[in-house]
Order: structure tokens, then C-alpha cells, then sequence
């Protein structure tokens, strides 16, 4: 089946970028902590850049845009960029990871000041306290509202289609038109998204109850 | 960085973005305030099915709604008719963004409903005022003050969604930057400077809901 291989290439979408804009959000999270404004002003620029254009447009700059620089064409970075599925990754992993910094950026200040100044007081040096106390507890702070940072990735993802990367939308689309079963196979499409979020949903409540503080009241 | 003339084009493309954000905003908060009083009646079958309604819509992307609406109404009209219907682009765009709008613009008003105090409702009752006048005079306008902050969000992203209806052939800003960028072939500058009238106008609507959210809460009792 078409729409199977479509739900699979959907997935590695969504995890790859997942993951990649994890990564990149932590680490301009732990960038910005620092107190020089030349650190924290290119970060500003990137998350203002990325959440004040649309997502469609991101994917056409980096797909269709680096066809512009023949320099890039020369390069081995062409690699990468001439193909849509990497590139459907590079914009999905660039715009989540602007979207999450903004939520690490918020659960970290949320940590209670007694926690930090309790490191500082048990002789933890900066680092030691961002790694083990602060972001461990800014992470299940931001776990529900990482979630539908989840969600928006695996819709994000049908945008991966009109840069010809055949997943679950650019499949139904293949299928809608040559069957001219537009209405049954947008429905279905759609109602497996629909059964991926729940998936999720249902994930992340596992996740939440796992990781909530025995003490929690 | 020259533009090869295509400025003005862009800019005619600006105009459609904005009045499809426009229209999909008006007919989206119409639906909102249906699914929101379909949520807080006391009907469980009409609770069940707004519900169900909005989170399956929530749950859709938004390109899958738009060519559901486009491509669907298409064949279904056709089917209903027996000859040939031809969906308006514009129509169904504004459709499917006002729907996708409505669904998350019908949590925030619920919330907003909610949070004003009951007693504003029993003080008009006593007062005499008819149910009519109790709900634009004393609720209507003090559920915008509660939902304006989550529906000014909700704008800024329909004000980027509306970049999806280039995909079903309208002349936006999207289009018309696609345009430039394959007769010209530079396509990086092309969406670059689309990009940037993106961002003009997603901060001056930002500039303006700040303006709006502290005109409203000037008598709020911090």
C-alpha cells in the first residue's frame, strides 16, 4: 500500500526534526543564559526571523532558494540540499527548534529562584546546575506544552509535499487525483493524522505521569 | 537588492493576503462563537459533537483541510449537481482558513465565556435587562477583553497560513513571490523579500493587539 510507505516517510520526518530541533533548542537555551547581549541577540533575531514568516515559505527558501548559489551547487553541501526530504528536515527542525526555545526559555524561568540559589549555595558550578537540577525540572515543567509543539511538527510535515517529498499528504494527493476520490482520501489522510496526534497525545500523558514529582501534590 | 520590477507585483500580492486573513478572521470568529455556545449549552449530544468536531479539524494540517474543502467541495458539488462544479479558489480558501481558525478560536472563547464572574449575569437579571441586552452589553464585551490575548495568536497564525492558498492557484503574496522567483530565476531574493513583508506584517499586527490587549484592561484591577 501507497499510504503506508506515506505514513512511514510522515514519521521519520517527524522524529528526525524532532530531534535535531531538540538539540539545537537546548543548546540555544543554555546559550541564552549567559548575560552577553551578543550571544542572546542572534537567537532573538532567529526565533523573531522564523516565527514572524510562514512555514511554507521556509521550506521554499532552503529547497528552492539554495538553487540560487552556484557556490552551493559546487559544493558537497548540495548533497543535502538537493534533496527534498532533507530539506523538508532542515525547515522543520529550524522552525521547531525557534518554537521550543521560546518554551525552554519560559520553563526555565518558571524554575523557583530557592532551586537555584540552593545549587549555588551546594557549590554547583554554573554548568552543573543548568544540567542537572535546572533543566531536568524545566523539561517537565514544558512537557505538555512541548507536546503540541509535537503535534504542530506532524502537521508541519504535510508541508513536505510541495516540495515534492512523497509523504502521507503528497501520496493522498498522487491518489486523490488519479482516482478523483478527493473527498474519501482527504478524509482518510486526515483521519490518520488525527490518529497520530492521539498517539502522541496519549504518549506525552504516559510521559507526564512517569516523570511528575513523587511529591507533587 | 534589486526586485526586477516585480515590487509592485508582490505588493498587489500582499493585498489578497490580507483580505483573505481579513475574511477568514470575520467568518472564523462567527464559527468560534458557534462551537463555543455549542460547547457551553446544556445539550451533551451538541456538547459530543462540537467537540468531536473541533478537535478532529484541530487535528487535520491545515494543507490537508484546505484541499479537503477545495478538491473535496469540487467533487462533491459535482457529484450533487451531475455536471461539472468548479469551487471558487477564493471561497474554499477562505472557507477552510475560517474553519481551521473557528476550531481553535472555540476553545478560547469557551475559556473566555467562562471567565467572566457569574454574577455579571444575575446583577443584569436584576437590574431587568432582557437576555439580549445582558449578552451584548454586559458579557459580549468583557469575554473580548478575557479572549483577545489567545485570538490575537490566533490571527498571527492565520496571517501565515494563508501562504497554503498559493497551492490551490490564488495570486497571494506566496504566488506572486513564486512567480518572481522562477521568471527570474532567484529564487532565494524572491522569498526573502517576501519573507520580509511576512514579518511587516506579522509585527504590525503584533504593534497593534499589544495596543488593543492594554486599551481593554485599563480598568483592570491589577
Amino acid at each position: 500500500m501507497e499510504i503506508i510507505s506515506g505514513i512511514m516517510v510522515t514519521i521519520e520526518l517527524m522524529l528526525i526534526s524532532l530531534l535535531i530541533g531538540l538539540a539545537a533548542a537546548i543548546f540555544m537555551t543554555l546559550i541564552y543564559q549567559s548575560k552577553s547581549w551578543y550571544l542572546k541577540t542572534p537567537i532573538d533575531i532567529f526565533i523573531f526571523l522564523v516565527r514572524g514568516t510562514p512555514m511554507l515559505l521556509q521550506f521554499f527558501i532552503i529547497y528552492y532558494g539554495s538553487a540560487q548559489f552556484a557556490w552551493l551547487k559546487a559544493s558537497p553541501l548540495w548533497m543535502i540540499f538537493k534533496d527534498p526530504f532533507y530539506c523538508a528536515v532542515i525547515a522543520l527542525a529550524i522552525n521547531t527548534s525557534a518554537y521550543t526555545t521560546v518554551l525552554f526559555k519560559g520553563a526555565i524561568n518558571s524554575v523557583p529562584q530557592g532551586e537555584k540559589d540552593a545549587c549555588k549555595v551546594l557549590g554547583l558550578s554554573k554548568f552543573q546546575a543548568m544540567w542537572h537540577v535546572i533543566l531536568p525540572h524545566a523539561l517537565r515543567i514544558v512537557l505538555p506544552a512541548y507536546s503540541n509543539e509535537v503535534i504542530m511538527v506532524l502537521k508541519g510535515t504535510s508541508l513536505a509535499s510541495t516540495i515534492t517529498v512523497l509523504e502521507l499528504t503528497g501520496i493522498s494527493h498522487q491518489i486523490a487525483s488519479q482516482t478523483y476520490m478527493f473527498v474519501e482520501t482527504f478524509l482518510l489522510a486526515g483521519l490518520i493524522y488525527f490518529a497520530l496526534n492521539m498517539i502522541i497525545i496519549g504518549v506525552f500523558k504516559k510521559l507526564e505521569k512517569k516523570l511528575a514529582f513523587v511529591s507533587a501534590t | 537588492m534589486s526586485l526586477n520590477g516585480f515590487t509592485i507585483q508582490l505588493l498587489i500580492g500582499t493585498k489578497l493576503t490580507v483580505f483573505v486573513a481579513v475574511g477568514a478572521l470575520m467568518l472564523g470568529l462567527i464559527f468560534g462563537l458557534i462551537g463555543a455556545a455549542a460547547k457551553l449549552c446544556k445539550n451533551k449530544f451538541i456538547n459530543l459533537i462540537a467537540g468531536s468536531v473541533t478537535s478532529v479539524i484541530k487535528g487535520f494540517p491545515e494543507l490537508i483541510v484546505l484541499f479537503a474543502v477545495y478538491f473535496g467541495g469540487t467533487a462533491l458539488l459535482t457529484k450533487l449537481f451531475h455536471h461539472y462544479v468548479d469551487v471558487n479558489a477564493l471561497v474554499a480558501g477562505i472557507f477552510a482558513l475560517s474553519l481551521i481558525f473557528g476550531a481553535y478560536a472555540t476553545e478560547t472563547l469557551k475559556g473566555a465565556f467562562l471567565a467572566v464572574p457569574k454574577g455579571q449575569a444575575a446583577a443584569a437579571q436584576v437590574l431587568g435587562l432582557t437576555k439580549k441586552q445582558t449578552f451584548f452589553h454586559i458579557l459580549l464585551p468583557q469575554v473580548w477583553r478575557h479572549a483577545l490575548p489567545g485570538l490575537s495568536n490566533l490571527w498571527l497564525v492565520l496571517l501565515k497560513d494563508t501562504a497554503l492558498i498559493s497551492l490551490i492557484g490564488l495570486a497571494d503574496l506566496m504566488n506572486k513571490a513564486q512567480l518572481a522567483a522562477s521568471e527570474t530565476s532567484k529564487p532565494f531574493t524572491f522569498y526573502c523579500a517576501a519573507g520580509l513583508l511576512y514579518l511587516i506584517m506579522t509585527t504590525l499586527s503584533y504593534v497593534v493587539i499589544k495596543f488593543f490587549i492594554k486599551k481593554v484592561n485599563k480598568y483592570e484591577i491589577a
